[in-house]
């Protein structure tokens, strides 16, 4: 071999290298701690651990009121829905040319860039009886104070809007990134067929960006199965409100059960590559000259 | 296809080699000891003590008591921590050897893992002589932490509001408390309960009702061989009953979901809120609100559990965190200096209006009114704590100092979840009995 051809090989990985370390470090080594803790009864503290082989994991499906947390995801599903469904439009409506475009994109946008525990406190007083929630909807004839977190439906729904107003804000850059990158002839040249906005959308952005759309479902179900942020600060999981994550959480921090918590996050992790295998077998993703 | 294949298996590869390597931790043998200095002028050396009291980090309270100390010990110089999530931070940091030299014990800690992070301070003979609930933090005749002070508790009020209903006497039974909280109700504005639902921790302090109705030193320690710590008659009983017959009755906040704890300060001290139960440590704390907010710091007032055995009220007294000399500390006679002279002799006990754990040590100011009216201070047994929290934990259950079995039946009582109070006390008798036989003891 000459130099120049080791040098050939070896430039990627070095390149590779630091993004490497990081992964290896910050990911691939915290998940195969958790996988080997989940077959221990570790407390999370104590210097000592024993190998209790597979007892986390039968406790874990003996008990099925630890996966009945799992509705409270429906909440969040529903509320992804409604949240692509809503980019989609901003999305498709930005994407023309429109006054204060940019106005708009900052405003959709800005949400996602602030940090979940401010939102979290910011809601926390927007959702107070008599708070700024009732009082604006006072101006618009709907007096009185409503318990907004105050029980189940009522606050995981809350909960639930607090997180699409969040995540919009990402959807919609996604979806305008792939609506932007589709060629401008082709609308040119629909509208010469005379298609109408509907039938551009219909027949030009939905194939055009269908690997993102797909993408974007699988973030949703995910994040809505490991919905956590939001209902951690602003109710700690009271109320209703617990999902899975946030008992996983309590299991591991609260009741020293770092071993049952390890094994809930391990089975956490794979009903979610379970899903995304599900999705990717349902929609096969084609080879797209688009994006 | 095949060369992303290739990286895939280099990177697990990796990864399990890494994670072979990291984490186990490294386990210390213990039994090392931290005895007191005879010769102050020879001790030596940088200590760094943990403390939860942020505020007294801040504002140079702490620095005025290491000045105080310097003048005992000229060579001990000392550095203070304040960490707002004392418990969470703490117990992460146990797994390493950097967790100060001076810390709090936290509750995560299981008492058997004492000699394997603290150095001891003496044997249980020689510093229960010395000090109440070393028991606490007593393994294999060792004692591993002393609690700085200890705690009464009852139910702090505001006088004003209680006056305005016409209420004088602090009531004697739950049935005669929940009248008057009605009376506050309909004659004043105030609320006249509030939980702190959402900041969560205030609510553990109701299990702290053990002691005071049975006036019984053991009822802490009952719940170990009880299958049932939730049957008729027992302090928990009566207290969650008061406590979801509170909330039942609409005599707290009307949105638990938003309370505040630090506003809630203000609004006890404006007499906005009636009452609520809490430590005693919590009077200081209200009597700074009020003088905050301009009023007089003598309208904060503190009663017992309203409940009486042969005619007298009973007030349980534990302790509050328990200090302890890290085994992997280089200045291991600084660090128990520090300990020695902040719990016995730099007045913060005094300061803070707790119940010393020095014994023979006055009762604070604050809980004069307590003594008037000849209120039994019972001292609670610590000796089966580890047991207890051991079981609690295995229950999942959270009754020592989580707060979401309580957070449930406020939810229950306030209509938020279906169920109904005895239903809620089946329950956690179901989950405590099944945990007893399974929690490794």
């Amino acid at each position: 071999m000459t130099r120049a051809r080791v040098w050939r090989t070896v430039t990627p990985w070095l390149y590779l290298a630091v993004p490497l370390a990081l992964l290896i470090t910050f990911t691939y080594i915290p998940v195969g701690n958790m996988i080997r803790d989940s077959f221990t009864d570790w407390d999370g503290v104590s210097p000592d651990r024993d190998y209790v082989g597979t007892r986390n994991y039968v406790e874990l499906f003996t008990r099925p009121e630890l996966f009945q947390v799992f509705f409270v995801s429906i909440y969040y599903l529903v509320a992804s829905v409604v949240q692509i469904v809503l980019a989609l439009y901003f999305a498709t409506v930005l994407s023309f040319d429109l006054r204060f475009r940019n106005l708009f994109k900052g405003i959709l946008f800005f949400p996602y860039l602030i940090n979940g525990v401010a939102i979290g406190l910011v809601f926390l007083y927007f959702f107070q009886p008599h708070g700024t929630l009732d009082t604006v909807l006072s101006a618009f004839g709907v007096h009185g104070h409503h318990f907004w977190l105050g029980s189940g439906r009522m606050a995981n729904t809350s909960l639930a809007g607090v997180s699409v107003w969040r995540f919009m804000g990402l959807n919609f850059v996604l979806f305008l990134g792939a609506i932007q990158s589709i060629p401008g002839e082709l609308y040119e040249a629909s509208e010469l067929d005379g298609a109408n906005r509907w039938q551009q959308f219909r027949h030009i952005i939905a194939p055009g960006i269908k690997p993102v759309l797909s993408l974007s479902a699988i973030l949703a179900i995910s994040g809505s199965l490991s919905a956590f942020e939001i209902p951690f600060i602003m109710t700690n999981g009271a109320a209703g409100t617990q999902t899975f994550v946030i008992q996983t959480v309590k299991l591991a921090f609260e009741f020293n059960k770092m071993g049952l918590a390890s094994a809930a996050a391990v089975a956490l992790l794979v009903i979610i590559l379970l899903v995304t295998w599900l999705q990717r077998v349902v929609v096969p993703d084609e080879r797209n000259d688009l994006v | 296809m095949k060369r992303t294949a290739l990286a895939g298996s280099l990177l697990a590869t990796m990864a399990l080699l890494a994670t072979a390597c990291g984490g186990g931790g490294s386990s210390s043998s213990g039994g090392e000891s931290a005895a007191s200095p005879t010769d102050p002028s020879k001790v030596t050396g940088d200590i760094k003590v943990l403390t939860q009291r942020t505020d007294l980090v801040q504002d140079g309270t702490m620095k005025k008591y290491a000045a105080e100390f310097n003048k005992l010990y000229p060579k001990v110089h000392v550095t203070f921590e304040g960490i707002t999530d004392y418990e969470g931070e703490v117990k992460i940091r146990m797994n390493t050897s950097n967790y100060g030299d001076v810390l709090m014990i936290p509750a995560a800690i299981k008492t058997d893992d004492y000699p394997k992070f603290f150095a001891s301070l003496g044997t249980a003979d020689e510093l229960g002589k010395k000090y109440t609930f070393t028991e606490k933090a007593t393994v294999g005749g060792k004692v591993y932490g002393i609690a700085n002070f200890a705690n009464v508790d009852g139910f702090v009020y505001n006088k004003a509001v209680w006056q305005q209903a016409g209420i004088a006497d602090w009531p004697k039974t739950p049935d005669e408390f929940l009248t008057d909280l009605s009376a506050i109700k309909s004659k004043t504005s105030a609320t006249p309960y509030y939980t702190n639902y959402k900041d969560g921790w205030p609510l553990t302090g109701w299990t702290q009702v053990q002691g005071s109705v049975t006036c019984d030193p053991k009822a802490t320690d009952a719940p170990a061989s009880q299958s049932d710590p939730w049957q008729a008659g027992t302090d928990l009983n009566v207290g969650d009953t008061l406590l979801y017959n509170i909330v039942h009755g609409k005599l707290s906040e009307q949105d638990p979901t938003t309370t505040n704890w630090e506003n809630s300060k203000n609004l006890l001290a404006t007499g906005k809120i009636g009452t609520m139960w809490l430590g005693s440590w919590a009077i200081v704390q209200m009597q700074d609100a009020a003088k905050k907010a301009g009023k007089d710091p003598s309208e904060i007032g503190y009663m017992p559990f309203p409940s009486q055995k042969d005619g007298k009220f009973c007030t349980p007294v534990a302790p509050d965190y328990q200090e302890a000399v890290n085994i992997h500390s280089g200045h291991k006679a600084a660090a128990r200096a520090w300990i020695d002279w902040f719990t016995d002799k730099s007045g913060y006990v005094q300061t803070n209006q707790a119940v010393p754990t020095l014994r023979g040590g006055a009762m604070p100011t604050a809980l004069k009114p307590f003594q008037d009216a000849g209120v039994q201070f019972v001292e609670m047994s610590q000796a089966q704590s580890a047991k207890v929290t051991s079981i609690d934990n295995q229950s999942e259950i959270g009754m020592t100092n989580k707060p979401d079995y309580r957070q449930h039946l406020i939810d229950v009582a306030r209509g938020a979840a279906g169920g109904d109070l005895p239903g809620i006390f089946a329950d956690l008798a179901k989950k405590w009995s099944s945990a007893q036989k399974t929690a490794s003891l």
